[in-house]
């Protein structure tokens, strides 16, 4: 494993043992809003079987991140590469977006929501679910124990059990990498944890899973690896590696490294970038 | 009873009526269940004040008012989209600005023109009693192809509004869809307008999706359901229009609203 680079100095870390290639490579991503710079030139790999936190202030860019990687926004530079997939194809990665993106109002029920995450890909007309499609949806949500749940409309479940949903459907378009953005927010604490036991289960299968939080409890329990993102790369390695007391700062500021309580004398650095 | 019911068809108009009545109480609320859970409201009360010009050049120059309507309406979607790309105004600035706009018109060019054969009323309140032969297929035409078209693009038309980013990523192209809804939509107000008139056209939108909304849980049950009670509702409202000599767009949307009541009445559904 590995150490952080605090000096914001990205080089490729693998976020795993292994020699094999990495899953997911992401490399040198710069996203710039109108000259003010979102991501400056991150890098990092994920080899299978790895439940990351994404984790930063608000505003640090995680959500850039995650849209640059699903293709949602345009990158100045960069690249991002899942092996032995295609973007533009519903496999390459799956994402579940904030809850604040979804149209409540919509009435889908479970089983639909995860059924539309077997009709991306090649346009078809008239598409009619198959049965295979409807076998494997039943799979997915069978994986996240909302099969019996399958015919309740979407605004009428719970924010874990809409999660769950999502997370079935990310399953049904086959992807490998899944991002999940914000996904424990509106989610009551036991609800949290049940969502970490499933995504723990994936994560098993192989599954590369990615989750952006501005939550910091619990980092250790529920994440194998953590992403410290300030616009750039602050640090990346497990969660009780990453946590150096540079590397706080960077994220939050001197605020930051007090009420965590990791580092004693670094009140006189009192710059807070809220 | 019976006389009351089946009398009013020995005349050929009220046969072509009749048509009109029920592609008009089927379509609408098909693209309605579209229009009430995705905000498009004072979208199409604008798209139907929209295609008031298209309408009158179209009764001015003697074709069917729908040949000009048409390319007028989807005109007026895309110019929506269009401006609030432009100017970065929010679409509703856009849609206002547009709506008031191309309704000003159309009132205009009527009112230039003078002419005896159109009645402004008749384009405002709708007067399905006088659709012509042309009209009807027309009518027919254009419904099919909506329902050809909701049909064949259903389960990505559904991606698109309950999730447009998730749509997205997996490859659906959620802005082609956004316009090819609001063409759609577009379509139906003018097949409408006829019935209903450019002011009502949004009861018929909105309103029978809407009870259905109340009545059924699954989308494509709001849609059928909702198809259902407008065509109940613009066929009341034409046998109002026939035997009390009422305008047939007030007819027919206040029977909608009727049984919109009823049902609001009789349940109401708890949901956030």
């Amino acid at each position: 494993m590995n150490a952080s680079t605090p000096n914001g100095q990205p080089n490729l870390i693998n976020g795993a043992n292994g020699s094999t290639e990495a899953r997911l490579i992401v490399e040198n991503v710069t996203v710039e809003f109108e000259g003010f710079k979102a991501l400056s030139s991150v890098s990092f790999t994920a080899h299978d079987g790895n439940l990351i936190g994404v984790v930063g202030p608000n505003g640090a860019g995680k959500s850039t991140l995650f849209n640059a990687m699903a293709g949602l926004q345009p990158m100045n530079t960069g690249k991002v590469r899942v092996i032995g997939r295609t973007a533009k194809h519903p496999d390459f990665l799956a994402y579940v977006p904030q809850r604040e993106k979804i149209n409540w109002r919509f009435p889908a029920s479970v089983e639909e929501v995860v059924m539309l995450g077997r009709s991306g890909g090649r346009w078809r007309w008239f598409q009619r679910p198959s049965a295979k499609d409807k076998e494997y949806v039943r799979y997915c949500l069978e994986r996240v124990n909302m099969w019996i749940h399958r015919t309740d409309l979407m605004p009428e479940l719970s924010g874990g059990q809409r999660q769950r949903v999502f997370i079935a459907r990310a399953l049904a378009q086959e992807a490998h990498v899944f991002l999940l953005d914000e996904s424990f927010s509106g989610v009551d604490v036991g609800a949290q944890k049940y969502l970490v036991e499933i995504l723990r289960g994936l994560r098993d299968d192989g599954k590369v899973i990615l989750m952006a939080t501005h939550d910091l409890t619990n980092l250790a329990e529920r994440f194998d690896q953590v992403l410290c993102l300030n616009h750039h790369v602050c640090a990346y390695g497990p969660p009780n590696e990453v946590f150096t007391p540079a590397v706080l700062e960077e994220l939050y500021g001197a605020h930051g490294v007090t009420i965590t309580g990791s580092g004693p004398n670094h009140r006189q650095h009192n710059e807070s970038n809220g | 009873m019976a006389e009351a019911i089946l009398d009013p068809f020995q005349y050929q108009f009220m046969v072509r009526a009749l048509i009109v009545s029920v592609l008009v109480g089927a379509v609408c609320p098909l693209i309605g269940g579209y229009v009430i859970t995705r905000n498009l409201s004072f979208m199409g009360d604008a798209l139907a004040h929209g295609v008031m010009p298209g309408l009158a050049v179209g009764f001015l120059l003697g074709f069917s008012p729908l040949l000009v309507a048409v390319p007028a309406g989807i005109g007026f979607a895309a110019l929506i989209g269009f401006i609030s790309h432009r100017t970065g105004l929010g679409e509703d600035t856009s849609i206002g600005i547009l709506f008031a706009g191309m309704f000003a018109l159309g009132l205009l060019i009527l009112s230039i023109s003078d002419s005896i054969t159109v009645n402004i009323e008749d384009i405002l309140l709708g007067q399905v009693l006088g659709v012509s032969q042309t009209d009807v297929i027309i009518t027919a035409g254009l419904a099919a192809l909506v329902v050809f078209l909701l049909a064949a693009m259903h389960r990505q038309l559904m991606f698109t509004s309950f999730d447009p980013i998730g749509a997205k990523v997996v490859g659906i192209p959620v802005q082609a869809m956004d316009y090819v809804l609001l063409g759609i939509l577009a379509l139906v107000i003018v097949l409408s307008v006829q019935a209903v008139g450019i002011v009502l056209v949004l009861a018929m939108l909105v309103v029978p999706a809407a009870t259905a909304y109340l009545l059924a849980r699954r989308f494509i049950n709001i849609m059928i359901i909702g198809a259902a009670l407008g065509v109940a509702a613009t066929v009341t409202g034409l046998y109002l229009s026939y035997h009390y000599n009422l305008p047939s767009g007030p007819a027919m949307s206040l029977t909608a609203i009727g049984m919109f009541a009823v049902a609001a009445v009789v349940r109401r559904r708890v949901t956030t």
